[in-house]
């Protein structure tokens, strides 16, 4: 793909076409004025035409500076043809492109501030987080790439992670936050978990027991008994036996407080009954690889982030959103 | 001599003269554009003409008014290219017909808007904005959710087909089965997720 075009026309006739073209109507222009100019005025003459009994028209000579000015404004139309693009395939002297001033600009940006993104790709992203005008990058990256779903204090909302919290879906380590801000992730909840039989009111047994895990009731009529033997054929594939999830393949941990979906029992109904379908985008590619590592430095940094050589912290107490 | 007084007095040469000038603009300006490769072929094989869900959901896109506040076009600025990604080239719209470029900015640009975002985000948000993002002025579209009801969508890209976008008869016979049983929201939800994923990876 070649985004550098500067003479793109099908073949040579449209070029010259605008080249006859602009130049016949600027010189042409400047003609016509010069015509007008010789023509034989006498300065208080009237067209003769007579309105409204007294109304007359005067044919007085264009006035001085007037003239001049579009005089000029000829010159410069032919001069700027010269030095900028606009005659056909001719991309004037100066060489001048809107995509080489554009490059130009980046460039510029480049030179100031890839240095100061470079000191701080090559440190830990933990000595990163510590790092008080890191922080400030990091924030207004946050704000600008992040927040329209997270939120702006990263607290995020139904379905958007929270960030500030240590439970972490996909892992809260600096390696595993970083690869989630360049990768993205995926993940899908099956409706019915992988016991697509389940009734209604097995689906209210299994939600039943879940909320037992984290100690709240259920008033849906859900027998926590019945849910609790229907959780290993529907549910353990993914969550595990014992409902801690698996943040390797982003798994929720079940028993805890943190609800993606919401705390209530009809969310959690939903949930299992319809299924979820979430998507965290990639950036890598848009935003580079030192963005996101200041990225993955504010996030770490927020509260939540657990340090590599600790295990995940599954059974963290959280407090309650 | 050819005076401006001879010109006025003559209506047959001010009809002429009238509309050389104002004809030189439109001739220079408009007509080399269609016999130029980048405004007239697809910038990469991307580039895809609109399938009958997006296409749905661009109508609807049209309708709601959404071209009110929401350009899709990103200029040549680091200030935008850093927010929204690669600027807009011409080769992205040959299959848009009329194109949404837009004038106005009441909010962002969503020329590239295509998987930024999840679709799950997205049907938040068009449903009510500030439940996800608190700030925002953008109107509630609560109605969407409601199933998508267009009989002449096969018409429509006959149509698009006679002014150069490349549907096949298989296409045209087929979108009505493609829409079925979709929702509004759905199409939008379709169209915004298409949206400048040729230039997407390109920095």
């Amino acid at each position: 793909m070649n985004l550098n075009i500067t003479n793109d026309f099908i073949n040579g006739f449209w070029s010259m076409y605008v080249i006859v073209i602009t130049l016949v109507s600027v010189v042409g222009c400047g003609v016509f004025l010069f015509m007008q100019e010789r023509a034989n005025f006498t300065a208080g003459q009237t067209t003769g035409h007579i309105w409204d009994e007294t109304l007359a028209e005067y044919n007085n000579p264009l006035p001085n500076w007037w003239r001049w000015l579009f005089y000029i404004t000829v010159v410069f139309g032919l001069v700027y043809f010269v030095l900028f693009p606009g005659l056909g395939s001719f991309g004037g002297k100066l060489g001048w492109t809107m995509r080489g001033q554009y490059d130009q600009e980046m460039d510029a940006a480049k030179a100031k501030y890839d240095p100061l993104f470079n000191e701080f790709l090559k440190k830990d992203i933990m000595t990163v987080a510590a790092d008080p005008k890191a922080k400030e990058i990091g924030q207004r990256l946050f704000l600008t790439y992040c927040a329209q779903c997270h939120g702006s204090d990263a607290k995020g909302g139904k379905g958007f992670p929270n960030l500030t919290d240590n439970d972490w879906l996909w892992g809260g380590t600096p390696e595993r936050i970083q690869e989630t801000i360049m990768k993205g992730r995926d993940a899908v909840m099956t409706p019915k978990g992988v016991k697509p039989d389940m009734d209604g009111q097995q689906i209210k047994d299994v939600v039943a027991y879940v909320r037992s895990l984290s100690g709240l009731d259920s008033k849906s009529g859900g027998s926590v008994e019945h849910g609790k033997e229907l959780f290993p054929q529907a549910c353990a594939a993914c969550h595990g036996p014992e409902a801690k999830g698996n943040p390797e393949a982003g798994y929720p941990n079940l028993t805890d407080k943190v609800w993606l979906y919401g705390s209530q029992e009809a969310d959690q109904i939903e949930t299992v009954t319809k299924g979820r379908v979430n998507r965290m985008p990639a950036w890598g590619d848009f935003l580079g690889e030192a963005k996101v590592h200041l990225l993955a430095a504010y996030v770490w940094g927020l509260g939540g982030g657990v340090k590599p050589a600790e295990p995940a912290p599954v059974a963290a107490p959280v407090a309650a959103q | 001599m050819l005076t401006h007084d001879r010109i006025e007095r003559n209506v047959a040469w001010l009809i002429v003269l009238i509309t050389v000038f104002v004809s030189i603009g439109g001739l220079l300006e408009i007509v080399p554009l269609f016999f130029q490769t980048s405004t007239t072929k697809p910038v990469n094989e991307l580039v895809k003409p609109y399938d009958a869900l997006r296409l749905a959901g661009r109508d609807i896109y049209l309708r709601e008014g959404c071209y009110n506040c929401h350009s899709q076009m990103i200029r040549p600025f680091r200030a935008e290219t850093e927010r929204y990604g690669h600027y807009s080239v011409a080769g992205e719209y040959v299959y848009d017909h009329p194109f949404q470029w837009g004038s106005k900015r009441t909010g962002p640009d969503i020329a590239r808007v295509g998987g930024r975002y999840s679709d799950q985000w997205h049907r938040i948000h068009l449903l009510n904005p500030r439940d996800v993002v608190p700030e925002s002025n953008m109107p509630a579209y609560y109605w969407l959710d409601r199933p998508l009801k267009d009989p002449i969508i096969g018409k429509k890209m006959a149509a698009l087909r006679m002014v150069g976008v490349p549907y096949s008869d298989q296409e045209i016979a087929d979108a009505p089965k493609a829409i079925e049983g979709k929702t509004e929201l759905e199409a939008v939800i379709a169209y915004l997720q298409g949206m400048g994923l040729a230039l997407k990876q390109t920095r």
